[in-house]
């Protein structure tokens, strides 16, 4: 049997294992289905560079395992990968000038242990330059159009950010997982934005190895899905502890998709009071209710909590994500690789090399952090962020006393529009409120489709865990997802 | 507390940016608004709050004082914009 398109787009990485198993298709089906799905859906532009000769190469490996009976738990399953992971032998940009023609020499740790389970690479997705937006307009490639976005909306909405790329190639239908990154909600809000599972986990349970960095301690690696069942699965091959990464942890990766019981009852479920913001959309707040009431008739107790600090999380992340930034990014020189801009002399050479390699965004971000670093200001904007980091996470710990998982909304609205919020980077930072407090505490989050806006686009509930505490987060996902039962998918206008 | 043109140039000297002088007035606007956006930090009282130095609860490791090999000068030099021999190129330095 030959795979369609179409067959494809309703597949999850759980149902194409088991295909493949019982050799209803064969992987080299598999990776030509997504590769004509990858070409039909150019006009999304979330594929900054396809990848189809190795999908091929490997799903013809792949084929050979899964006939000699030695498939590995990914095996033949096709990814898109942010372009923000090293790819060995594979541009990587970061979708920023500054590393056009970057071919780096080595493998990001997360990728080769998706390659090692048998995972084949679809193509470089899309993201903001450096994963610093919250929209996917900053990229050097030009904005991601989300698939949910009809021909009769224009301009057209965002498949939010940064890991937008990522999210319209779930969401099309044509990858049946990505890779995100996630330092303030880069995979949550575009999860929630276009109507798939994405998951940031604990910090230090993913190697941030060969992972190009912007706010070393927040970033972190995750799956962005069709399903919970999916993100479970994608998480068991690319957590594990790695010597190359020194914050990442040593400490055993449960069996993520056993932990998917269905069974809630008895967990205790916290709902934080300060989740709300002004101008939130009625159906936000009803969609936060509905998700409560279904925990509830599945047996769980709920909980009210207080994170009194949730309102200094924004400011804080916006201190410690750019100063953090300023310093990774001080690399980029013109001298090791990417951009060189000839100058008068060598102060010259940096000057124009950065000047015209980065992107409007990164820039006012490495000022930003320049200046709170700078002397005589460090004390008063670094030290004072980095105090309300610990006030923050300590309102988790103490909430984490009563309660085994907090349910929250994932994002404020649904989808904006491309250039509503470009003008002014404080909107445009709110868009990250619910989501930033988690990376600020190194926890685990998850956000989960739940149901449609009144204009029919996508909207995601967050559940937010203990440190390494996964498995609990994706239980409680998988029965809210069971619950909302949310099936819709975008028609596929893009294919026109 | 608010920055002036003339600070931004410094940010940007510091943070090697070339930033233009028709580019000074909306830039310093811009991290205005930001740093006001910020500034709501003052609101709380931090004293004897530690900041945070650690995200998880974890110690750095120690690993073993053994020698671990270099991926070699061609892998090294495999993405230099110019290069002689084995080494990178810049633009003069001294005089």
């Amino acid at each position: 049997m030959s795979l369609s398109v179409d067959d494809l787009a309703g597949l999850s990485i759980a149902a194409a294992r088991d295909g493949l198993r019982r050799k209803s298709f064969s992987a080299a089906e598999l990776a030509e289905a997504s590769i004509a799905g990858m070409e039909a859906a150019k006009r999304l532009n979330a594929i900054v560079l396809a990848t189809p000769e190795s999908a091929r190469a490997s799903a013809k490996a792949a084929d050979s395992r899964l006939a000699s009976g030695n498939a590995r738990p990914l095996e033949g399953i096709p990814l898109a990968i942010k372009d923000l992971f090293c790819t060995k032998g594979v541009r990587t940009t970061a979708a920023s000038k500054i590393l056009d023609g970057f071919v780096p020499t080595y493998e990001s740790t997360v990728t080769q242990n998706l390659w090692n389970a048998g995972a084949t690479l679809l193509g470089k997705a899309n993201l903001d330059e450096f994963a610093m937006g919250s929209s996917n307009e900053t990229s050097c490639f030009g904005p991601v159009i989300s698939p949910w976005s009809l021909e009769r909306d224009n301009p057209r909405h965002v498949p939010g950010g940064s890991s937008g790329g990522s999210a319209a190639a779930v969401a099309a239908g044509f990858a049946l997982g990505a890779t995100g990154t996630d330092t303030g909600g880069s995979i949550r809000q575009p999860a929630a934005l276009t109507g798939i599972v994405g998951m940031k986990p604990t910090y230090g349970r993913c190697s941030r190895w060969g992972i190009v960095a912007f706010a070393s301690s927040l970033d972190q690696a995750g799956p962005m899905t069709r399903s919970v069942r999916d993100a479970a699965i994608l998480l068991n091959a690319m957590a594990g502890f790695d010597p190359k990464d020194s914050t990442s942890v040593d400490t055993p990766v449960p069996d993520y998709e056993a932990a998917l019981t269905g069974d809630v009852r008895g967990l205790r479920i916290g709902i934080p009071k300060e989740y709300r913001v002004d101008n939130m959309p009625a159906e936000v707040e009803t969609l936060w209710r509905q998700g409560i009431d279904w925990l509830k008739a599945a047996g769980a107790e709920i909980r009210d909590v207080t994170l009194p600090h949730t309102k200094y999380a924004l400011p804080a992340y916006y201190i410690v994500a750019p100063a953090e930034a300023s310093s990774n990014l001080a690399r980029y020189d013109g001298v090791r690789y990417g951009l060189r801009v000839p100058g008068d002399g060598l102060i010259d050479m940096y000057e124009n090399s950065r000047t015209e390699g980065f992107g409007a965004e990164v820039k006012r971000r490495i000022m930003i952090g320049t200046y709170v670093l700078s002397a005589g200001y460090y004390d008063a904007y670094y030290i004072k962020a980095q105090q309300l980091r610990t006030l923050i996470a300590r309102d988790f710990e103490t909430a984490f006393g009563n309660v085994d998982a907090i349910l929250t909304p994932t994002a404020p609205s649904a989808a904006f529009r491309i250039g509503d919020k470009a003008d002014d980077p404080v909107a445009m930072y709110l868009n990250d409120v619910f989501t930033v407090p988690v990376n600020l505490a190194g926890l685990p989050g998850i956000s989960v489709p739940a149901g449609l806006s009144a204009e029919g686009l996508p909207l995601g509930l967050q559940l937010i865990g203990k440190a390494f505490d996964e498995a609990t987060v994706l239980r409680v996902a998988d029965v809210v997802e069971r619950a909302a039962g949310f099936k819709a998918r975008p028609a596929p206008w893009w294919r026109a | 507390m608010s920055l002036d043109k003339a600070t931004v140039a410094k940010i940007a000297r510091l943070a090697r940016l070339k930033a233009p002088a028709q580019l000074l007035e909306p830039m310093t606007g811009e991290l205005n608004t930001i740093l006001k956006f910020v500034e709501q930090l003052s609101e709380i009282d931090t004293k004897g709050v530690p900041p945070m130095t650690s995200v998880v609860a974890m110690n750095l490791r120690m690993r073993a004082d053994a020698v671990t090999d270099s991926p070699g000068a061609e892998d090294i030099l495999a993405n230099a914009p110019e290069r002689a021999e084995d080494f990178f190129v810049v633009p003069k330095v001294v005089e």
